[in-house]
């Protein structure tokens, strides 16, 4: 690493990082440590999907595959293995990255682009929320409930604080290795394959071995979120870990945040969630009642103003404000 | 070095269901030439050049680069062996500035991101793209693209440069600029294949051109010598073309 810290670019990742460390002093409640905890898992997800479609330019539809391999591995290696979970967390993660190959593999051979690749996410995501509801292996439409035993050596934290620190690690690890992919040889490559296949090829640019990797690695990172979705309520069913939500999820928070950017999933997820989270609390005090799915219309609005006025996202704005921000661009 | 070609096309034959688009050619291209392939329109210029450069595999005929027969290796294989090529129609990293296009071709020999870079910022000096580094490449002029073109090739450091109609859709004053560059690639001692429209620059450019007509080779020599060939005339102006010219000539002559 020449320079210094600055002016490669991790700077920036290691205030965000800080920031978002000391922020359990100043919120106690443990409603917001909940709150912050989901978005970080949130983040670590979109994070996953950002490395495979914002650097890649492959786009999932179905990173839920990857999330609920993570929730499921790591639920049922306690539950019917009585493994202990920081033994099932590295076995989850490298099952998501296997389920990521694969998937790869069977897609990107056969030459799947564009909406076609996306449309085959999707169906196997689907798939396996089908196969989780319906067999026996994994409780079926009852889900799989990991018992109760709150201690640190069980990956399950008395302190609400524990859990978001340690999420807030997953982020920051994978923050810094998208940075330090963002300017290596394998991180030139995936971009260059999502800008023109055949040009990256002609300059000898593996392009099936790319994306390989680039999908494993997404099928990690995104497998590593669904176990600490898990392991934070303690309890998961299909539609939980394979639903379309968390699909949907990983891909809004890094189009909103800034796709293809390092920060772009992170902002991206406090964004939404911020804003889905005012928005209940806004129309339950405006009618009195809950209005069920009010934060999915703000989803909807954000992204298609996103997508009219702002194709880099929340970040490409700012950064075309005010010039500060231009540093972190891949 | 013996005195076997660098690349070794024989009997290249492709076939597109009913439709030959190559029709048993054979081409050799000697180490430290400028080669043209030239050809009227539809005459299988691209599909040929497609066929050496991996992207399509021949229907009969082999393809030998340096002694090794590469007929089935794979496009990103070839980059590795020492063959580049550009695109007829530019394929730039549109989102990428000028230096990371290049770039891209020069990890190929150098992994580090420092040494890739300063690679890149060089080769971009010696095609005229030095003060452009930092733009994005969508933003170039067409000229520029086509230079953008050779340098991200140049980059993967080849021993055989393949260029497709890089002076096409150029003006008189741009194809004037590009032919020293296209010399000096050569005299940096990288061979190349051209497939050319522009008459002009291959006269000027070429020692040796070939020409595709329907598929067939039906030429090869010199510009001078090929141009002044018979049959090459037909192909280009149609049946009973040389004779008409050859009558005019005389009559002006008298």
């Amino acid at each position: 690493m020449k320079g210094g810290l600055f002016t490669s670019g991790y700077g920036p990742i290691l205030i965000v990082v800080a920031a978002l460390a000391v922020l359990p002093f100043g919120f106690s409640a443990n409603t917001t440590l909940n709150f912050l905890g989901f978005v970080l898992i949130v983040t670590l997800a979109a994070q996953g999907w950002n490395l495979l479609a914002g650097y890649g330019g492959q786009f999932s539809f179905g990173h839920a595959a990857f999330f609920g391999m993570g929730a499921y591995g790591i639920a049922l290696a306690q539950v019917r293995f009585g493994l202990n979970p920081w033994l099932a967390l590295p076995l989850s993660i490298a099952l998501g990255a296997l389920t990521g190959t694969i998937l790869g593999y069977l897609s990107f051979r056969a030459r799947l682009r564009g909406s076609y690749f996306a449309l085959v996410t999707l169906a196997f995501a689907e798939v396996f929320r089908i196969l989780a509801n319906a067999s026996t292996f994994t409780g079926g439409a009852a889900g799989v409930l990991i018992p109760l035993r709150i201690e640190g050596a069980n990956f399950q934290f008395a302190d609400k604080r524990s859990f978001y620190w340690l999420a807030l690690s997953f982020v920051a690890f994978v923050l810094l290795l998208t940075h330090w992919i963002a300017r290596s040889r394998f991180g030139a490559y995936l971009v260059a394959v999502r800008e023109n296949e055949d040009a990256a090829r002609a300059l000898g640019v593996d392009a099936l071995a790319v994306k390989l990797k680039a999908i494993t690695l997404s099928g990690g990172i995104t497998a590593a979120a669904g176990c600490l979705y898990a392991q934070k309520f303690l309890y998961i069913d299909a539609n939980l870990a394979f639903g379309p939500w968390i699909s949907v999820e990983a891909l809004l928070a890094p189009i909103i945040g800034g796709i293809g950017t390092v920060f772009g999933p992170l902002a991206g997820a406090v964004l939404l969630l911020g804003l889905g989270e005012v928005t209940k609390t806004f129309f339950t005090w405006l009618l009195g009642g809950a209005v069920p799915g009010i934060d999915l219309v703000v989803f909807g609005v954000l992204l298609i103003f996103c997508v009219a006025f702002a194709p880099r996202g929340v970040l490409g704005v700012l950064r075309r404000i005010m010039p500060a921000f231009r540093g972190g661009r891949a | 070095m013996s005195t076997a070609p660098l690349l070794r096309c024989t009997g290249i034959t492709k076939r597109f269901g009913g439709l030959v688009a190559v029709d048993d050619a054979s081409l050799d291209v000697e180490a430290g030439s400028i080669t043209g392939l030239i050809g009227p329109n539809g005459a299988g210029k691209t599909t040929f050049f497609t066929v050496i450069a991996g992207f399509a595999e021949p229907t009969a005929g082999s393809v030998i680069f340096q002694g090794r027969d590469i007929t089935t290796l794979p496009t990103h294989r070839r980059a590795e062996i020492g063959i580049a090529r550009t695109f007829q129609i530019v394929q730039p990293f549109a989102g990428l500035s000028v230096r990371e296009n290049i770039a891209v071709g020069a990890y190929l020999r150098h992994p580090g991101r420092e040494a890739a870079m300063a690679r890149a910022e060089d080769i971009a000096n010696r095609l005229g793209l030095g003060p452009m580094l930092d733009q994005p490449a969508g933003d170039l002029t067409v000229a520029g693209r086509k230079r953008l073109e050779m340098a991200r090739a140049l980059a993967t450091e080849p021993s055989l440069l393949l260029l497709d109609e890089v002076l096409a859709g150029l003006n008189p004053s741009e194809i004037r600029d590009m032919i020293p560059v296209v010399r000096a690639i050569r005299d940096s001692g990288v061979t190349i294949l051209i497939v050319e429209h522009v008459m002009q620059a291959v006269m000027q450019l070429c020692d040796i051109v070939a020409v595709l007509a329907q598929g067939r080779m039906i030429a090869k020599g010199r510009p001078a010598e090929v141009a002044a060939d018979p049959k090459v005339i037909e192909a280009y102006l149609g049946h009973g073309a040389a004779k008409r010219m050859q009558a005019q000539q005389g009559a002006s002559h008298a």
